[in-house]
């Protein structure tokens, strides 16, 4: 079985900003140590020689141009905020941050 | 002064009681903001003063469908930068995710790099004003993207502290960056202060050499974070060290350093502990103010973006940018003065106002060293500094070399070369238009200055029986009358020498 404990999903709840019920911390708490424990076979095939992978495609140096597109019109930018102040996102100020 | 900044307001340890202590020891992660067209991932414009959120779409805003795409001219630059900074270039490298919230981001993390940044091990050489030679070694040079602008609203100083909201425009989120970051610096000693502004100096001097940023500090094209912590004397154990961000000049870099030094050092006299945290530079106040701690916050839950490819930067791409690296700043230096023949400290006023270019420009133009240098610092330097411009937008530097030249030939004095300056700066033409169009050129016809210094003479015949008799220096009033009838168009020393001809020769 996998060490995923439900401090460590709660604490992970935490830092992505998600409410968890504790019913939920349970559930999750079992269904990461899966996954885990699914991963951690697959890595028992990997031999030292295989590099680790992040990516499925085979495939490298995918660049875009120095070329200039349209952006968004101010308004459309500013379209899905919950607040706005002139042309400017308007935030509640964070305290504890800088 | 506000009670919060008195609370803020640390006791110190003299600089030098500090040193006998303690053995400072330096890191500093130096951002440098790279001037392509568009941003790092998406093709929004790369622009410093545009309207707020004029330059923003799906993917620096992090909606959903956005899709990033990896800007080919900033991993070139970021490449060209490495091996200017003498690092490897990593055959593979790839993006991830640095994950927090703060709404200076939308997208709720950073695009950076963690364990395969594109340029590693490198060292930078700098010079001390002692002459002495600090190696600084390189751990990494990192791509990532900056953040959006929070502007703090409320409250009674602008800063986060009682701010009520916050606003943010996204026009620089996303802008590509380069992070430097250097092994720990042991061994500063004294010179922990000047090494820390040499080095973001350098840093900055390199990158504006390489092209690949505007390099300026005070549009916050170059940022650093300065690291300091000290160890007692004595002991091998590394102290805990602070992270003082907000650090955008080149002076701030220094006294942040010197600042940390004196307050760390009261702290462990005291009897206290450091707290590892990050703090906080008060340009105004000169001081440094805490920030939070180290936390739980600090997990970022790196992971590699799924959304970019990796990049495996070929040996032949990398050697084609190696060729286009320009001659390193400080060899060009001592080349140049060695060239121009100029003392330290003339060449120093020089590279301070940086107005290399500009000298270098002008002599390539056919003026001389001196002259350049002369003309760049001095009249066209406190021109700049009136209008609040930099002196190299004034005027080109074949105007000053034309300029020079109508000098140098005899055609203008130097009183009348300021006035034909100000007719090149005020859009008037080239130097000889202004010269034309203004009338100004020094009278050189014989003529013209015989017939006013005849009227002089004549016109004080007190003076005229003085010259006669010998007294030179009587010619004084003379010429001032003389210089004055031709409004300043002649030439002084021509005007005495005709003074004393004509002194003996009138009727
Ligand atoms: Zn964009």
């Amino acid at each position: 079985m996998s060490e995923i404990t439900a401090e460590q999903v709660a604490h992970l709840a935490y830092l992505a900003r998600i409410d968890l019920s504790p019913l939920e911390i349970t559930d999750l708490t079992h269904d990461l140590g899966q996954i885990v424990d699914s991963i951690a076979k697959v890595s028992e095939v990997a031999t030292a020689d295989t590099p680790a992978t992040s990516h499925p495609m085979p495939l490298t140096n995918v660049f875009r141009e120095d070329v200039v597109v349209p952006s968004l019109t101010v308004e459309q930018a500013l379209s899905g905020a919950p607040d706005r102040a002139g042309d400017k996102f308007r935030v509640p100020a964070i305290l504890d941050e800088e | 002064m506000p009670s919060a900044e008195m609370k803020n307001r640390a006791e110190l340890m003299d600089f030098d009681k500090a040193l006998e202590l303690f053995e400072p020891v330096l890191g500093f992660e130096v951002h440098v903001e790279l001037n392509t067209k568009t941003k790092m991932f998406c093709g929004c414009a790369n622009e410093f003063g545009s309207g707020a959120n004029t330059n923003t779409c799906p993917t620096c805003l992090g909606l959903p469908g956005g899709l990033p795409q990896v800007n080919k001219k900033a991993i070139e630059s970021s490449i060209r930068l490495g091996l200017a900074l003498g690092c490897e270039i990593a055959e593979h490298s790839r993006f991830a995710r640095k994950n927090y919230f703060y709404p200076d981001t939308a997208k709720n993390f950073q695009t950076s790099q963690y364990d395969d940044p594109i340029c590693h091990d490198g060292s930078v050489t700098i010079e001390l004003e002692s002459g002495r030679l600090v190696t600084v070694e390189i751990e990494r040079a990192h791509m990532e993207d900056d953040a959006g602008k929070l502007t703090h609203m409320g409250g009674a100083t602008g800063r986060i502290q009682g701010a009520d909201y916050s606003l943010v425009d996204y026009n620089r989120g996303g802008v590509p960056l380069v992070e430097i970051v250097t092994q720990m610096i042991e061994g500063a000693e004294h010179d922990a202060p000047e090494i820390g502004r040499t080095y973001v100096a350098a840093i900055r001097e390199i990158a504006k050499a390489l092209g690949v940023s505007n390099a300026r500090m005070e549009e916050g094209n170059v940022r650093c974070d300065a690291n300091v912590s000290l160890r007692p004397r004595g002991s091998n154990v590394l102290g805990t060290r602070t992270e003082t961000k907000n650090v955008n000049s080149l002076r701030s870099v220094e006294r942040a350093v010197r600042y940390e030094i004196q307050r760390q050092a009261a702290v462990l006299a005291g009897g206290g502990t450091i707290t590892q945290e990050t703090r906080h530079w008060h340009e105004d106040t000169g001081i440094t103010s805490a920030g939070r701690p180290k936390s739980d916050a600090d997990d970022y839950r790196y992971f590699p973006e799924p959304d970019l490819l990796p990049m495996a930067p070929s040996r032949d791409w990398v050697e084609e940018l190696r060729l286009t690296l320009p001659e390193p700043p400080a060899a060009r230096r001592k080349r140049l003065q060695a060239a121009w023949g100029f003392a330290n400290l003339e060449f120093q006023d020089v590279v301070n106002s940086d107005l290399l270019d500009a000298v270098e420009a002008t002599v390539a133009a056919g003026a001389s060293a001196q002259a350049a240098r002369k003309w760049w610092t001095g009249e066209i330097a406190r021109l700049a500094n009136a209008a609040g411009v930099a002196a190299d937008s004034l005027v080109t530097p074949i105007q000053l070399a034309a300029l020079i030249e109508l000098v140098s030939d005899g055609t203008l004095t130097d009183r009348l070369a300021r006035q034909v300056l100000e007719g090149v700066i005020a859009g008037e033409g080239t130097p000889a238009e202004v010269v034309a169009s203004r009338g100004l050129a020094v009278v050189s016809d014989d003529g013209a200055l015989i017939a006013a210094i005849d009227a002089a003479l004549l016109g004080q015949p007190d003076v005229l029986a003085k010259i006669r008799g010998g007294k030179q220096q009587a010619a004084g009033a003379v010429i001032g009358a003389v210089m004055k009838a031709m409004r300043g168009q002649a030439d002084a020393a021509r005007v005495r020498e005709l003074v004393l001809e004509r002194a003996q020769a009138i009727e």
